[in-house]
């Protein structure tokens, strides 16, 4: 006891400074709401490490059970989603007429697939031949011209899109009403751009004029297909080439309309006896 | 010894009142700030008792906490200042260097002392003021030149009031 008092009292400056300093502190840190918050902190975050680290191995062990009934979580979710139902409600506009005869009715649809940076670019909508589409309809959408149809299955068809190196669509110059055909792929293949074909080297063409849709084919006359932008292109022969800026956006088709024609079956049989005679 | 009693009384006064209204507003940004009012603490007779040294420590940075709105962080750093204090007074003067209730000023000992003395104990005093201030070690080098820096300022105002104050005194 006695050497304990004479070591403290030897020492007696760092155990008064140890005293005064500690009450200090303790003030600093009761009063101070930085000071706490930090001190709270950081003996906290040692805790919490502890847990993390503890929750971390934990979380192993229940891996594989934890990752099956998630597995049936989802299924039965996705089996709720709006999506995965098949909407097969068709909303067939025609409009009666006593005086007018409708000849062109239209199916919307709805794009499920889409392409534009292939050579040859298709589209799948969510409409078959159960809704009444048949193979070699013509497509448009609010924008202009899409392409025509390719394959049709029950419940769904593919469109063989304006952007596919075989697509001929035959269109006119607004002004002119010169026609020619629309191709697309053969020199460029900018999904904005096409070409539109066999335009006679008299017809003059203005920059910036409207380019239709004949009427002579799939599509009802007078649908926009795009702007011209260049005229100069000629092909050496007595054709124009005519460089058009589509009207229509490919990337970001949404829904679409399939065009039924109901005089196409008759105009195709009386047309094939243009051949058969000549 | 009345004398001694009342001067040390009207430094403390003075000194800590110039704290807390005109050197509380002084300062080069948050770089150097100065804490003159650790004169006083100073300038205590050479011999004082420690335990009392130790209370009038801890009560002046109680004191200046109050108008700083920091309970507490005054305190630990006068209460290191106190302690720095006593080990270099023990470190560097011997018994029969100064008399019981002679003052450590530059008066009674050299310029040279009260300098080194002035900048060691002024940034045990900065080092724990804003340690505990930022409580954390981040901004490391940061804090340490501001500690640096506020401690040149402290040291070369006290070292001026000093000269201006006690050139007079006996030798």
């Amino acid at each position: 006891m006695r050497n304990l008092w004479i070591f403290i009292n030897r020492y007696s400056t760092f155990f008064l400074f140890i005293l005064f300093f500690a009450v200090s502190f303790i003030l600093t840190i009761r009063n101070n709401s930085f000071q706490r918050a930090s001190a709270l902190n950081s003996s906290n975050e040692v805790i919490g490490r502890a847990y993390e680290k503890i929750n971390y191995f934990k979380a192993y062990i229940n891996l594989n059970e934890t990752n099956l009934t998630l597995a049936h979580e989802n299924a039965a979710l996705r089996a709720l989603l709006k999506s995965s139902n098949y909407d097969s409600e068709v909303i067939s506009r025609t409009i009666r007429d006593t005086l007018l005869e409708p000849q062109y009715s239209y199916i919307e649809a709805r794009v499920i697939n889409n392409s534009v940076n292939q050579k040859n670019n298709y589209l799948t909508v969510n409409r078959g031949s159960r809704h009444g589409i048949k193979k070699g309809m013509g497509v448009i959408s609010s924008n202009g011209v899409v392409g025509i149809v390719l394959n049709v299955s029950p419940n769904f068809s593919t469109i063989q899109s304006l952007l596919h190196s075989d697509t001929r669509i035959s269109a006119s110059l607004s002004k002119s009403e010169a026609f020619g055909s629309l191709v697309w792929g053969q020199n460029a293949i900018d999904p904005q751009y096409a070409v539109l074909r066999d335009i006679p080297n008299h017809v003059e063409v203005e920059k910036g004029e409207q380019v239709v849709t004949s009427g002579y084919s799939l599509f009802p006359p007078g649908i926009i297909v795009g702007q011209v932008e260049e005229t100069g292109i000629t092909s050496g022969s007595s054709f124009l080439d005519i460089r058009i800026k589509l009207n229509n956006d490919f990337s970001t088709l949404r829904y679409i309309y399939i065009v039924i024609d109901k005089l196409s079956v008759e105009k195709e049989k009386l047309e094939e006896q243009n051949t058969e005679n000549g | 010894m009345a004398k001694l009693f009342i001067e040390n009384i009207i430094r403390f006064l003075v000194l800590i009142l110039a704290q807390v209204f005109l050197f509380k507003n002084i300062g080069y940004y948050n770089l150097a700030s100065p804490f003159p009012y650790i004169m006083a603490l100073m300038l205590l007779p050479a011999r004082i008792p420690k335990f009392f040294l130790f209370t009038i420590a801890f009560l002046t940075g109680i004191a200046v906490d109050a108008f700083y709105d920091t309970l507490g962080i005054h305190a630990a750093a006068c209460a290191t200042l106190a302690w720095a204090r006593i080990v270099f007074i023990n470190l560097t003067l011997q018994d029969d260097d100064y008399d019981a209730s002679s003052t450590p000023g530059i008066g009674q000992m050299s310029f040279r002392w009260f300098l080194i003395y002035t900048f060691i104990l002024s940034f045990f005093h900065h080092f724990t003021l804003y340690f505990l201030e930022v409580f954390s070690l981040n901004n490391f080098l940061y804090t340490l030149t501001s500690i640096l820096f506020s401690c040149i300022f402290t040291t070369i105002l006290i070292v001026l009031f000093e000269l201006i104050l006690y050139r007079r005194k006996k030798r």
